[in-house]
């Protein structure tokens, strides 16, 4: 078997092994139930859509998503593990990739376990479910964009509170990047070159658009590119920081 | 074969270590002393790979470390300070998931398993997680993870730390049960463990290699090798004669237990003369005993020759 899938397996069962998955699981489910029937106001809408239901998922990710992603380095190098897995025959690139994948399957498997909200809307209504499937695919996609970004920041510090907030600060400033008030705020004396530079960094508007149901290379390109620079940058961190 | 050449790690305006060189060939288990700081923990993490030489370079089986970092690291087991190990996991799955990376497969797999359990007597322990085991137990899981995969070479910080005196002499027996055929660096603060484990010491102390001897070498520079000590009921009469004979350089009493000691001439031997001494005169003594030297301290005079310096191991 290769190096990152089994990377990948021990990981995963590491966060079953311990109360981490289930807290994780639970308040995710509980917090995105809360967003979506008394916040999102699911039922007053009188739509089958699960749009208030995805709207806060990156509002949801921005807390949740740090918590899981603090531990990834922070904890291998406060427990000295890192050590044992930097010299086992394995390259960085696989370490940093099996935790990731396993990070992210977690993440995913939390997603899914949010299926009675569609059974919800299917039972009530006839949603379009070609828009619900790529709005669940979207939501994952940005999971991984915050993933990578935490896994960067658990990389640079033993200490699991710096890397959470640190992780917590930069995601919001990526969603945010994409909201009206921020844009409106550098809009008038930026060139709009610039602004829509910003914009197009945001995670808001790809899995905004994404969550329409249109699935656009240009978004696919944005998150593979986000995931791609921050699991690099991890990488790096880690080849300088390791034995600290 | 682990060879090192002029290897060197700085962190910052620190050197931790400092050039150094050495070869052990298979058959040789090379005790690493030190006093902490000393640089025999960056020493080793820049075999096992994990830290990266700001100069020099280190090789394993003719496979350097930086050049070849996957094919040094499948000859290499290492045990890191502390035997760190994933606190949540099962010893089984742990050693499982060792094996598994570390490449083995199917009748050698489980082979592999079974002998390196029960060489550390893990039977009993498999089904519990890590972090519940106790000290000892940890660290025999550390070096079963280790020797799994049947390296050519072993690397060891301070594997019997904080072991009870059964768990060392077990670990003691453990490595020199692998040395006939493997390469095996060990270091160690105790010196105790050189003689029962090593065939050759190197004493580092502010990254730089001091000595480079077999234990009972080294132990020969010590003033105390090939002098005497006895006790005798009478411990004046015994002195002055002892102080008479032409070899005895210096007799010394010691103020606490009046053990008393005759040093000899350099390259010169005593014991013989002190025993016929003592017939001829008919002094009565209730123990005698030749001294081998003495390993700690040989360690003192080499390692505080200058001032230490705050590197860290």
């Amino acid at each position: 078997m290769n190096p990152i899938g089994i990377l990948f397996r021990r990981e995963l069962a590491s966060y079953f092994a311990t109360p981490v998955a289930y807290v994780f699981i639970v308040v995710y489910l509980l917090l995105a139930g809360v967003f979506t029937f008394y916040v999102g106001r699911l039922y007053e809408s009188n739509q089958a859509s699960l749009q208030p239901f995805f709207f806060w998922h990156p509002f949801l990710y921005l807390f949740l998503v740090p918590a899981v992603s603090m531990r990834l380095w922070a904890e291998e190098r406060r427990s000295g593990t890192v050590e044992l897995l930097l010299t086992l025959p394995i390259t960085m690139w696989q370490a940093v990739i099996g935790k990731f994948l396993a990070a992210w399957a977690f993440v995913g498997i939390a997603l899914v376990l949010t299926f009675p909200v569609w059974i919800t809307v299917n039972y009530l209504g006839d949603p379009d479910n070609g828009v619900i499937a790529a709005s669940y695919f979207g939501s994952w996609l940005m999971s991984g964009a915050f993933l990578a970004i935490g896994m960067c920041f658990s990389a640079s510090t033993r200490n699991q509170i710096i890397a959470f907030i640190l992780t917590l600060v930069v995601c919001l400033a990526f969603v945010l990047a994409g909201f009206p008030i921020v844009t409106g705020l550098v809009q008038d004396w930026l060139p709009q070159l610039i602004v829509d530079g910003i914009t197009s960094l945001s995670l808001w508007s790809h899995f905004d658009a994404i969550q329409k149901g249109v699935i656009d290379l240009r978004d696919l390109v944005y998150f593979a590119l986000m995931i791609g620079f921050w699991l690099y940058a991890s990488a790096v961190v880690i080849e300088l920081k390791k034995a600290d | 074969m682990i060879e090192t050449r002029e290897l060197s790690k700085r962190y910052g305006p620190i050197t931790a270590v400092d050039g150094i060189s050495f070869r052990v060939e298979p058959g040789q288990v090379l005790g690493f002393l030190g006093p902490n700081g000393a640089g025999k923990s960056t020493t080793m993490k820049m075999i096992a790979g994990f830290v990266t030489p700001s100069a020099g370079t280190a090789s394993v089986c003719g496979f350097d470390v930086e050049a070849q970092p996957l094919d040094a690291k499948r000859q290499v087991g290492y045990l890191p300070e502390g035997a760190p190990s994933y606190g949540e996991m099962r010893v089984q799955a742990f050693l499982e998931f060792i094996a598994d990376i570390r490449g083995l497969a199917g009748e050698n797999r489980r082979k592999r398993l079974d002998d390196t359990i029960g060489r550390l007597s893990l039977g009993g322990v498999l089904g519990q997680t890590i972090d519940t085991l106790s000290k000892g137990f940890r660290r025999r899981v550390g070096l079963a993870q280790a020797i799994l995969h049947d390296p050519k070479v072993l690397v060891l910080d301070e594997p019997t730390d904080g072991l009870d005196p059964n768990q060392k002499h077990e670990v003691r027996a453990l490595i020199n049960a692998m040395a006939r055929d493997k390469t095996i660096i060990v270091s160690t603060h105790i010196l105790e463990e050189v003689h029962a484990v090593c065939n050759r010491a190197i004493i580092i102390a502010r990254g730089k290699i001091l000595a480079d001897d077999t234990p009972d070498k080294l132990e020969s520079r010590s003033r105390y090798h090939q002098a005497v000590s006895l006790t005798a009921p009478n411990v004046a009469a015994a002195r002055d004669a002892l102080a008479r004979l032409p070899d005895v350089d210096s007799v010394e009493v010691d103020p606490q237990d009046q053990r008393i000691t005759a040093f000899p001439r350099k390259g010169k031997s005593i014991f013989t003369a002190v025993g016929d001494l003592l017939k001829a005169q008919g002094i009565a003594v209730t123990e005698l005993q030749l001294e081998r030297g003495r390993l700690d301290e040989v360690f003192r005079s080499v390692t505080q020759a200058a001032p230490r310096q705050g590197a860290k191991a």
